[in-house]
Parts: structure tokens; C-alpha cells; sequence
């Protein structure tokens, strides 16, 4: 069992209530991690704060990866873990995307590592990236169809 | 199909392809380079020669079952990748592993260190032309990789830390194995240390070579030794910390140069530490006590049990053939893997097998760093920079 070491991560959540309270969907506290849900419109703008502001300072975007949960919808649920390297912090910013229209803006300008989590979620997931500036896939060939790690995709491939 | 768009006739710069069965790219990695003489004016890496597709096997199978597949994706820290996957697991269960079973697991990963660390310098000074120190490093990697065999059965696919503890009590006599090894390895390190730090010809190639500033570093999300040899102490067995680290005592070694010699530096400073952190766990490791925790329903009742008791027994029939089911959630477990963070992601939707597994691999991550480093080098510095990033592909491509 991991030590419960974002304990410290309610000042992130009460910094960002007093930045922009509408960026704070939901808040979720389980088994000592943070979860921030945030608005889709305001993903950008809400890493962007968390990565400059100097009480916050997440310099480091470790993963980013998507849920499938066919066929609730909005199906895709976007997992964003970032960890504040001076101040030994991590937060995990998720947001929603339909699947009628999975675009979710890019957080390539704020961290630039961005770039091939995002086009592993694009390669199999699907989900397009707005402002990303090399959105190919990654691991699939190019000539693939559809995407496997989608839930109605079957696990022993596509005939 | 990955391509560099070049002017023909326009400009003096011609593409190579490098991969993906080179050699020194350590497995199937495509690197498309447009060279301008001998400078690397561009390299565009092109991955997926080895996708699995581990992740999605992984729905498909109980809780239990997927730990097989997370050995497969770095074949190099196979221990390192069940227990990220463990940690996951228990965090959605709740579950508390015993010390004991705890301070096996430090000992464990930290041997796999070694080893892993091991495989990097051997093959590394072969790709720069220096082949001895290679027959020396499998020399003690093979010893660790009996050490695993004793323990697990298993001498690579090792699979033995398992969901709420280890697979097996450690075997009769591991004291003096592990003891025997430790004793001998720092001057194993020393040997190689004699080969390499001052040598000439391995400075000459790797000093100054892959430059990357720590800036450009955190923000392209680099991780472990390729981090802390820019002078970042970012170690996440110190800074969060799991499976009970915070009691021991390490340092992180750090450097500032950023270059691969100071990756090398690192690298080797980390085994001695490890080989510190190896005597600690036995220290702690106690001869009596739980290797697994004790959770009807979750983890296998004892052998013992099964032939007394009819719970066990009908626990045992239920773990084999459905599994166990997680109530509804997200756990997201990071572990620091000889190449950086690995992070493994379990969401649960109440089903006996999860909603979605994802590895956040350090080689894939780390490999972004690439085209940066090699822009404006020789092409025969591509290959160190590739050896010091450490990728190992089946990670890369999962």
C-alpha cells in the first residue's frame, strides 16, 4: 500500500476553487489520491495555471491516458497525472470527451512531453487532439483501421 | 509509413534509415535520420515494431492473470513491473501487505536493478566498441538471475510478487545466495569502474554527447537516471515514497553535466546504492512472518487451510475460476523502474477483470528526448545517445 503522500494536494484544490471555481467540476479523494475533474473548455487553461503558478508549479506531466467506459456516456474519461517536482505534489486533472465527438484540446503548449502520450491515445483510442502538431500514429501502422483499445473492439482483433 | 520530406536537388541533406534491426537501437526502433554530411539534421524515431498490444490482453483477463503479461513489457524489470501493477491493484482493494512481504519485495526490485543496470553497461560499451566489459557484466547478471530462479522458479518472467504479497516464501538458504552476491559486487563495480570511468576512448565518446538541459528535460516528462544526471533529484522511491522505502536509507545520485558520460555516472553510482539498499531489506527481513496478506476471497488460502477448512477451499475454487472483483474505481501506482517512472494505471468497473491497465513506461517516455538530443550531432553519437536513454522496446511498444 502506498504512503498517502498527496495529502497536501487539498491546497491545490482550494487554490485552484479561488482561481476559477468553474474549473473544479468535481473533486475526488480516493485512497489518498486527488482527482480533479475539469471541464473540457477549461482543461488548457487549468493546466496551464497549474504548471506557471509558483504555488502550484506541476512542471512535470507523467501520463496521460484514456478510459473507455462503452456505453455510458461521455465515454472517454482523460487521466492527466501531474507531479510537482519542487514541491513534491501530484494531482491527476481528468476531463470527459463524447463519442460521438472525442476532441479534447492538446496540452502539448503547456508541457511538451504531451506530444506521444497524446498520439498514443490517438493511435488507440481515437481521440483527436485539438493544436496538436503531429497527431499520427504512433504504435499502429498508418494504414490500421479502427481502434483497439476501444471496448467494442474485440480483443482477437478485427476480421 | 514514417517519412522525411526532403528537397531533391534542393538541399545537400540525404536520410538514412537506422533500424529497425540495428543493432545498437536494442531491439526493433526505426530511427529516419536526414543527415547534412555527417550532422543529424533532423531524426524522426518510428516505433510499434513490437506492440503487443499488452494493455488490451489485459481486459481480457482476471486481476491475477494480467501480472503474467506485465513481466512481458519490460523484459528487463519484470519485478519492477509486477509490483507497479501490484501497488495499483492494492490501492483499489485496499489492501495492506505484511513488512515482511514488503522489505522481500525493496530486495527484489533492487537486485533487478542491478541487473538491469548490468544489461545498459555491457551492451552500452559494446555499441561504443568496447566488448570486455560486456562478458563481465552478464558474469554477475547471470548470478542475480540464479538468485531469481531460487526465489521464483523463474530466472526472467519471473511473476513473483504477486496481488497482496509474493508468490512464494523465499527459498531455503536465500541469505547466504543473496549475501554471497552482495558481498561480491562492489568490487565487481569497481572492475568495471577501472574499464570505463577513466578510459580514454570511452570518455572521448560519450563526454558532451546528447546534451539536454534539465528544463527541456522535465518538460519533455524525461524521468530516472537521464533526469538526475542533469542535476534533477527526482527519484520517486524519495520523493513518494512505496513499499516501505521511507524506512531505508539511499542516497540519489545526481550529476549536472547532462550529457551520457554523466547518464554512465549515474547509472553506476545507482548500483551502488542498490547493492546498500540489498543489505538493508535483509537486515528487515525476518525468518519468520507473512509473505502475503491474509484476505478471504482475494488472495489464495494456505494449503494448509484448504484441507481443514471448507471456506478456504471454496475460496480457493472461487479465486481460480472467476477471480475477485474490485469495487468500482481508479488507481494510478508509480514506482521508480531502473529507467524512471513507471506508472501503471488500473480502472475497475466491479467486474472480475479490469476496465483498463495502462503502463506509463519510462522508455516510452523517455525515447521523446531523442531527436532533441542528436540534432546538430554525428551520426555515430546517435547511437550513444540512443544506448544512454536506456529504451528497452518491448516497453516502448507494449
Amino acid at each position: 500500500m502506498t504512503q498517502p503522500v498527496s495529502s497536501n494536494a487539498n491546497v491545490v484544490v482550494e487554490h485552484l476553487r479561488s482561481w476559477n471555481a468553474s474549473s473544479l467540476e468535481q473533486v475526488i479523494e480516493y485512497r489518498g489520491d486527488t482527482t480533479i475533474v475539469v471541464p473540457k473548455h477549461l482543461l488548457l487553461a487549468t493546466a496551464q495555471h497549474c504548471k506557471e503558478h509558483p504555488e502550484l508549479q506541476f512542471n512535470l506531466l507523467s501520463d496521460a491516458t484514456c478510459v473507455d467506459r462503452f456505453p455510458i456516456e461521455p465515454r472517454f474519461e482523460l487521466n492527466y497525472q501531474l507531479v510537482s517536482i519542487p514541491l513534491r505534489r501530484r494531482i491527476c486533472l481528468r476531463t470527459y470527451a463524447s463519442g460521438q465527438q472525442p476532441v479534447v484540446d492538446s496540452l502539448m503548449p503547456v508541457w511538451l512531453g504531451a506530444n506521444w502520450l497524446e498520439r498514443e491515445i490517438f493511435d488507440l483510442f481515437g481521440i483527436h487532439f485539438e493544436g496538436h502538431t503531429d497527431l499520427r500514429r504512433i504504435l499502429l501502422p498508418d494504414g490500421f483501421q479502427g481502434f483497439p483499445l476501444r471496448r467494442d473492439f474485440p480483443v482477437e482483433g478485427q476480421r | 509509413m514514417t517519412t522525411v520530406d526532403t528537397a531533391i536537388g534542393t538541399t545537400k541533406t540525404m536520410v538514412l534509415n537506422m533500424g529497425p534491426q540495428h543493432p545498437s537501437t536494442h531491439g526493433v526502433l526505426r530511427v529516419l535520420l536526414e543527415l547534412d554530411g555527417e550532422n543529424v539534421v533532423t531524426a524522426v524515431p518510428d516505433l510499434g515494431y513490437l506492440h503487443t498490444g499488452i494493455e488490451k490482453s489485459c481486459e481480457d483477463k482476471t486481476y491475477s492473470q494480467a501480472i503474467t503479461l506485465t513481466d512481458r513489457i519490460d523484459y528487463l524489470n519484470p519485478l519492477g513491473n509486477n509490483l507497479a501493477y501490484c501497488l495499483a491493484v492494492e490501492k483499489l482493494l485496499n489492501l495492506q501487505v505484511p513488512k515482511r512481504a514488503q522489505y522481500i519485495r525493496v530486495m527484489m526490485v533492487e537486485l533487478q536493478r542491478i541487473s538491469s543496470h548490468l544489461v545498459w553497461l555491457g551492451t552500452h560499451a559494446l555499441d561504443m566498441g568496447a566488448m570486455s566489459v560486456m562478458l563481465y557484466a552478464f558474469r554477475e547478471r547471470e548470478e542475480i538471475l540464479k538468485i531469481f530462479e531460487r526465489f521464483a522458479g523463474q530466472r526472467m518472467m519471473t511473476s513473483y510478487i504477486r496481488i497482496g504479497g509474493l508468490a512464494l516464501e523465499p527459498p531455503t538458504g536465500w541469505r547466504e545466495l543473496v549475501k554471497k552476491f552482495i558481498d561480491a559486487m562492489p568490487a565487481h563495480i569497481d572492475e568495471y569502474e577501472a574499464l570505463l570511468t577513466e578510459n580514454r576512448i570511452w570518455k572521448g565518446r560519450l563526454e558532451g554527447v546528447g546534451y539536454l538541459p534539465a528544463e527541456q528535460l522535465i518538460a519533455l516528462s524525461t524521468t530516472g537516471p537521464g533526469l538526475r544526471a542533469a542535476g534533477v533529484a527526482y527519484d520517486n522511491r524519495k520523493m513518494f515514497p512505496y513499499s516501505s522505502y521511507e524506512e531505508f536509507e539511499f542516497d540519489v545520485p545526481t550529476r549536472t553535466e547532462s550529457d551520457c558520460y554523466a547518464r554512465y555516472m549515474v547509472r553506476v553510482a545507482e548500483m551502488r546504492e542498490s547493492v546498500k539498499l540489498v543489505r538493508q531489506a535483509m537486515a528487515k527481513i525476518t525468518d519468520q512472518g507473512a509473505y502475503k496478506a491474509e484476505a478471504p476471497g482475494i488472495i489464495p488460502p494456505q494449503r494448509e487451510k484448504m484441507k481443514t477448512e471448507m471456506e478456504a477451499l471454496i475460496y480457493h475454487f472461487k479465486i481460480f475460476t472467476e477471480g475477485f472483483s474490485p469495487a468500482p474505481g481508479e488507481a494510478y501506482a508509480a514506482v521508480e523502474s531502473p529507467r524512471g517512472e513507471l506508472g501503471c494505471f488500473v480502472a475497475s468497473d466491479g467486474s472480475p477483470k479490469p476496465l483498463r491497465v495502462h503502463f506509463r513506461g519510462p522508455s516510452f517516455v523517455n525515447l521523446q528526448a531523442l531527436p532533441f538530443m542528436v540534432q546538430g550531432q554525428l551520426l555515430a553519437d546517435v547511437v550513444a545517445s540512443i544506448g544512454t536513454i536506456d529504451i528497452v522496446l518491448g516497453e516502448v511498444d507494449r
